[in-house]
């Protein structure tokens, strides 16, 4: 049947608009229901024959208690398209959940196109609003589904409409609430998770003060939407996305585009409600009240949270905001700071997400059973604690635990949430690891089904029909070899270096030749795409692709052969390309090297086999290249990677040391850079629209202010005009001690960016340049095991040579730009999840064994100061007098970066060496932290 | 904006992706004409009024061995929502015209009438996407209806690319959504194609199965057409009195 909908619409012009759509309504939707009893057809029934009850959803339910319907008890649901409608227009989250729901074969979720199917087709009658026409739509599914199935199943309408239930149930059908028929099923724990109406909000703020008088506003009111919009065009309010210091969570910063600069934000009433990562609309204060920014290590509050001992940071991006603040406080004891104070009077949208944690400790409340409040505590600072409700407090007290932000009113001083789910006893190692990935967003579940499918039979060998394809070089007879660090077993690079009659040198570097396993467009490709990178923890890794291709089919290890994609150039002895050829080919690496093994066969002038000569080829060869790249202004960076070694039974960690970097490491790395940058030459060169490429923007003047402060301080001077000339100062900026270098090098990798993937045609060309590698293309091409970002370079250069088609997926740019930007997520993700699995097994370590270190000063506050473990690659903070109390004996010189006991020859300096004390201490409970003090 | 649902396959006015809007036709709507017939896909509607074989208008135009075919086609100016005033031999309806003509060109038998001339009128009355195939069908049941020799019953039908499937007949919603968009006619008995025209990028492989599923919807419409002139036929023969 043929039915026409009509509309009206407003145009972008403005102009009123009459829309008519045609809509089919349709006989032949099946009821998805095995218990049909009619002809429904039952290609795609979801629902069991013996499912005693089928609820059907009403939308409140979806939008609120998704955390329930993703738990398993709740099954055999009808989702009618109605509501599949209303929650896509409400909340993308959820609907993107729910659709994940109705997609999982596990459970039995089952989409019922009501609006399309002939019966159920309600159309809205005068004076009706939307909302009830959706509503009836609702009851007149189910009452169709009632009828459908009658006597098989029992259908249920699960509302907390009011109004909706009390129509259903005049209407003949059987109707609960959510909460209702949860604890129909029996099962205390799952009430946890149902999300209670705001109504209820009254009784839960018990859990702060019982006394009624103190039930006041604490937060002033948000503005309403108009107002903020009117507000953001009259320039009298900001946008832009709050972000809360990650060393003091009572100080946030907002980027704002029109004002150019970042408004601070200082104080939780200032903040207002707002999360990490909202977008919202932001007021300045008056310019009197901008001077609250301090230089201390915390600015005090009610609160209990303060600065922490963290891994070293890497880049800019990790690093504390505050490092900008030190120039500010400077000014402001003379002027009124420059940096807009501002407060949040609105929130555009909310980043609201699940939080891991666990409950702050509470005495167990008199009644038993019976339900409890409590505080959550992130394990991320910048959350506020989130106040829950529960059945099962004693269960969840010493838990690591996820709980989802429902909503926060202004009238309590904590967000109200539930609970979602348990993850482990806190302090486990392996809970903590999962709180680790899960708040990185690392998906470490196993391979589906699906995936693993995709996977060519095993044992997979060489066949002759490879060998047989034109495109593909057979180098089998050549000498190839691979070094990596000890015990790596997903090896995706080798090399080969053969001496030409003519003098000349052949080098090659293959790559393990995954794109000829991972076919675009499979179940394999596509969760590869999703994970972007493997991820290294300091115990385990997951991997990106499964097992049987990271360590067997793609992994070049020794004496087998193996599918690669080579990169093979002639060089002189001087180390100038003569010419480069790009070829798939098949080799058989002679052997696995590890770094330490590749150094002693080089160093050890006994030894004079190929192999050997070949290394020492190589090396000399890299060493040319080196100091080319280095001449054209490449940085040298050092950063304080640190290593464990984990004892092989319980994987705790049993020495902590600085990662060495040897020259076999350089040799390797610098051949890799010369592939990489090969390759994008060549894809640049044939897609020129549709290149994935890696480029590190030039740090700003600002980023480089702190290095710049440090260095003035201590007598250094530094040129950051360009990299060249940041590369040359470095080189010459050498102290009194060997270390003093170094530890100028990795105060400088600190004030860059991190590299970032891009799709070539989004940018302009000149934006291509890489900073840190003094290079003007560069991409990534020598790990398509472990990155994904090698995959498409792969295909891509694969469709330059012509050996396959392009992918349609790099003829969609919106699409190119969406990988590329999951990619730089995960790749940051990752990173971050590596730093956070390495402070846990530190702080497992300082645990059993409390340490004295010697550290540099990195900076200096007003109550202490910074310093920088060198052996364990850690940094923190060393109070010099309890917190809160500032001043006292110790005066601090801004300008020469220097601490001063008032009256005594004693002071610290920046970059001085001092010997500090490192121990677990555990002032709040769960929460152990590494206490750094002064020997 | 989603075209296809993920979860119920359904397109977003009820249909799956390889189904037709609902199609009628009717013969002998314009009294005057040799041939007349309406056509109609969903909520696109057009009428076809042709003249012809008749004498050459313009004898510098005529031709010795064939006949001349004419084209016009035109949107009436309350066909789509926005009451625009379109200048009539815009750009596009002049290509429009062109196709139509060459299309119909390929399957009348110009060289039966030589000097002579036949005059194709379409005119969209209503516009909901898919107008050029609509004009075509609608056409072909004019020519038919004028007796017209012709060697076949030339039917069109578009289909698009959308969501990574392909759609058949893409009403206005759909193919103004950007992506390609496949004409296809063809000669319903001899299985061959006189019209085919897309702008904008597909890959072979892709665009094969977006043609192939064209072709799928040009025959069901020729069956349709067929029946439709089978009812007209007997009709004619009642009225004969035979």
């Amino acid at each position: 049947m043929l039915q026409n909908k009509s509309f009206v619409k407003k145009t972008r012009g403005g102009k009123i608009q009459k829309q008519v759509r045609e809509l089919y309504l349709r006989h032949d939707i099946p009821c998805g229901s095995h218990a049909c009893g009619s002809s429904c057809d039952r290609a795609a029934a979801r629902l069991p024959a013996d499912a005693g009850t089928v609820l059907v959803l009403d939308t409140n339910v979806v939008l609120n208690q998704i955390d329930l319907l993703e738990n398993p008890a709740i099954d055999n649901v009808v989702v009618l398209s109605v509501v599949l409608d209303e929650v896509r227009n409400k909340n993308l989250a959820v609907f993107n959940r729910l659709k994940a729901l109705c997609t999982n074969t596990g459970r039995n979720f089952y989409v019922f196109a009501n609006e399309n199917f002939k019966e159920t087709n309600v159309i809205q009658m005068v004076g009706e609003s939307p909302n009830d026409r959706n509503d009836r739509a609702i009851r007149v599914a189910t009452r169709w589904y009632q009828g459908h199935l009658a006597g098989n199943s029992k259908i249920l309408l699960v509302t907390n409409d009011r109004e909706n239930k009390r129509k259903a149930i005049e209407e003949g059908l059987s109707a609960e609430t959510v909460e209702s028929y949860v604890r129909s099923l029996g099962r205390p724990e799952l009430l946890d998770l149902v999300v209670l109406p705001t109504s209820e909000d009254a009784t839960m703020m018990d859990v702060e003060d019982l006394r009624p008088s103190k039930r006041k506003i604490i937060y002033s009111e948000h503005k309403p939407m108009s107002e903020i919009t009117s507000g953001l065009l009259h320039r009298i309010y900001h946008q832009g996305k709050l972000r809360v210091n990650r060393y003091n969570p009572f100080e946030a910063y907002v980027g704002s585009e029109s004002i150019g600069d970042e408004i601070v934000i200082h104080g939780r009433s200032n903040m207002n409600r707002a999360f990490d990562g909202d977008i919202v609309a932001v007021e300045l204060l008056p310019q009197d009240q901008w001077h609250e920014g301090e230089s201390s290590i915390i600015a005090d509050d009610e609160d209990d949270e303060e600065d922490d001992v963290h891994l070293a940071p890497s880049s800019a991006d990790d690093a504390p905001r505050s490092i900008n603040q030190v120039q500010h406080a400077a000014a402001s004891t003379l002027t009124v700071s420059s940096r807009p104070v501002g407060r949040v009077v609105g929130i555009i949208k909310r980043n609201w997400h699940s939080y891991c944690g666990s409950l702050e400790p509470m005495p167990m409340p008199a009644g038993h059973g019976g339900t409890a409040h409590a505080l959550f505590v992130s394990k991320d600072r910048r959350i506020p604690k989130i106040r829950i409700q529960t059945r099962q407090l004693d269960n969840l007290l010493d838990k690591r635990i996820i709980v989802v932000v429902d909503s926060w009113d202004c009238s309590s001083r904590y967000p109200s949430g539930h609970y979602v789910r348990t993850i482990g006893k806190i302090g486990d190692k392996d809970t903590e690891t999962e709180v680790v990935l899960i708040e990185n967003d690392i998906n470490s579940r196993p391979f589906s089904a699906q995936v693993l499918a995709c996977l060519p039979p095993l044992p997979w060998t060489l066949s002759p029909e490879d060998l047989a394809k034109p495109h593909r070089l057979d180098l089998r007879d050549v000498r190839v070899f691979s070094v990596d660090p000890p015990g790596c077993t997903d090896i995706d690079d080798a090399l080969h270096c053969t001496r030409l009659r003519n003098g000349n040198f052949e080098v090659g570097v293959h790559i393990a030749d995954v794109t000829n396993f991972v076919h675009p467009g499979t179940p394999l490709d596509e969760e590869a795409s999703q994970r972007g990178t493997s991820v290294y923890l300091v115990e385990r890794r997951i991997d990106m692709l499964p097992k049987p291709l990271t360590e067997d089919i793609c992994s070049l290890r020794s004496d087998v052969e193996r599918l690669a994609f080579s990169v093979i150039w002639e060089m002189t002895p001087e180390a100038e390309i003569i010419s480069t050829r790009y070829t798939k080919s098949v080799i058989k690496s002679c052997a696995a090297l590890s770094y330490v093994e590749a150094q002693a066969r080089m160093d050890d002038s006994r030894l004079m086999d190929p192999l050997t000569s070949d290394l020492r080829n190589m090396n000399s060869l890299a060493k040319i290249m080196r100091l080319r790249r280095i001449d054209r202004g490449a940085l040298t960076l050092a950063s304080a990677e640190v290593k464990f070694q984990i004892d092989t039974e319980t994987h705790d960690p049993l020495d902590i040391g600085m990662y060495q970097i040897r020259e076999a490491n350089q040799m390797i790395e610098e051949f890799m850079l010369a592939a990489n940058v090969s390759v994008a030459e060549k894809i640049l060169k044939h897609f020129p629209l549709c290149s994935l490429l890696r480029r590190h923007p030039s740090p700003t003047k600002e980023m480089l202010e702190p290095l710049l402060r440090t260095a003035t301080s201590v007598g250094l001077d530094l040129d950051v005009s360009s990299s060249k000339r940041l590369a040359d100062s470095l080189d010459h900026a050498v102290g009194d001690d060997p270390y003093f270098n170094k530890l100028i090098r990795i105060l400088a990798t600190r004030c860059m960016t991190q590299a970032v993937y891009f799709c070539s045609g989004d940018l302009s060309s000149s934006e291509f340049f890489h900073y840190g590698l003094a290079a003007p293309l560069y991409t990534h091409f020598t790990s398509p095991i472990r990155r994904y970002a090698d995959v498409i370079v792969h295909r891509l250069l694969a469709a330059a040579l012509e050996i396959s088609k392009l992918p349609p997926i790099f003829q969609d740019k919106a699409q190119l730009t969406n990988i590329s930007d999951n990619l730089n997520y995960r790749h940051r993700n990752a990173q971050m999840a590596s730093r956070a699995s390495v402070e846990l097994h530190t702080l497992i370590y300082f645990k059993k064994r409390p340490t004295d270190a010697e550290a540099r000063i990195l900076k200096i506050k007003s109550n202490g100061f910074i310093v920088f473990v060198p052996k364990f690659g850690i940094e923190g903070p060393v109070y010099l007098m309890p917190r809160g109390e500032k001043g006292g004996d110790w005066v601090v010189d801004e300008a020469h970066q220097r601490i001063i006991k008032a009256g005594t020859n004693t002071s610290f300096g920046v970059l001085q060496t001092v010997m500090i004390h490192l121990e677990v201490v555990e002032p709040q409970p769960n929460r152990p932290k590494l206490e750094l003090s002064l020997k | 904006m989603e075209h296809v649902d993920p979860l119920t396959g359904f397109r977003q006015d009820g249909r799956r992706v390889n189904e037709m809007r609902q199609i009628r036709g009717e013969i002998g709507v314009v009294a005057k004409a040799d041939g007349s017939a309406q056509f109609e896909m969903g909520n696109t509607k057009v009428i076809a009024a042709v003249y012809g074989p008749r004498e050459v208008q313009n004898k510098n135009q005529q031709i010795n061995n064939q006949a001349l075919v004419r084209c016009e086609y035109s949107m009436a100016n309350f066909s789509t929502g926005d009451r625009k005033r379109k200048p009539k031999g815009d750009r596009r309806s002049t290509e429009i015209s062109l196709v139509i003509r060459q299309t119909m060109e390929a399957c009348i038998l110009t060289h039966l009438m030589p000097r002579s001339q036949i005059d194709i009128y379409v005119q969209v009355l209503q516009a909901d996407g898919g107008t050029r195939s609509a004009c075509i069908n609608a056409a072909t049941l004019a020519l038919a209806d004028a007796g017209i020799p012709m060697r076949d019953l030339v039917t069109s039908c578009s289909a698009g690319y959308l969501c990574s499937t392909p759609l058949l007949d893409l009403n206005y919603s759909e193919d103004s959504a950007g992506g390609p968009d496949v004409t296809v006619g063809i000669l319903a008995k001899t299985d061959k194609v006189t019209l085919l025209q897309m702008d904008a990028k597909l890959p072979m492989d892709i665009f094969e199965n977006v043609m192939q599923l064209a072709i799928e919807g040009c025959k069901a419409i020729a069956n349709y057409i067929r029946e439709v002139l089978g009812e007209n036929t007997k009709e004619l023969e009642y009225r004969r009195g035979s």
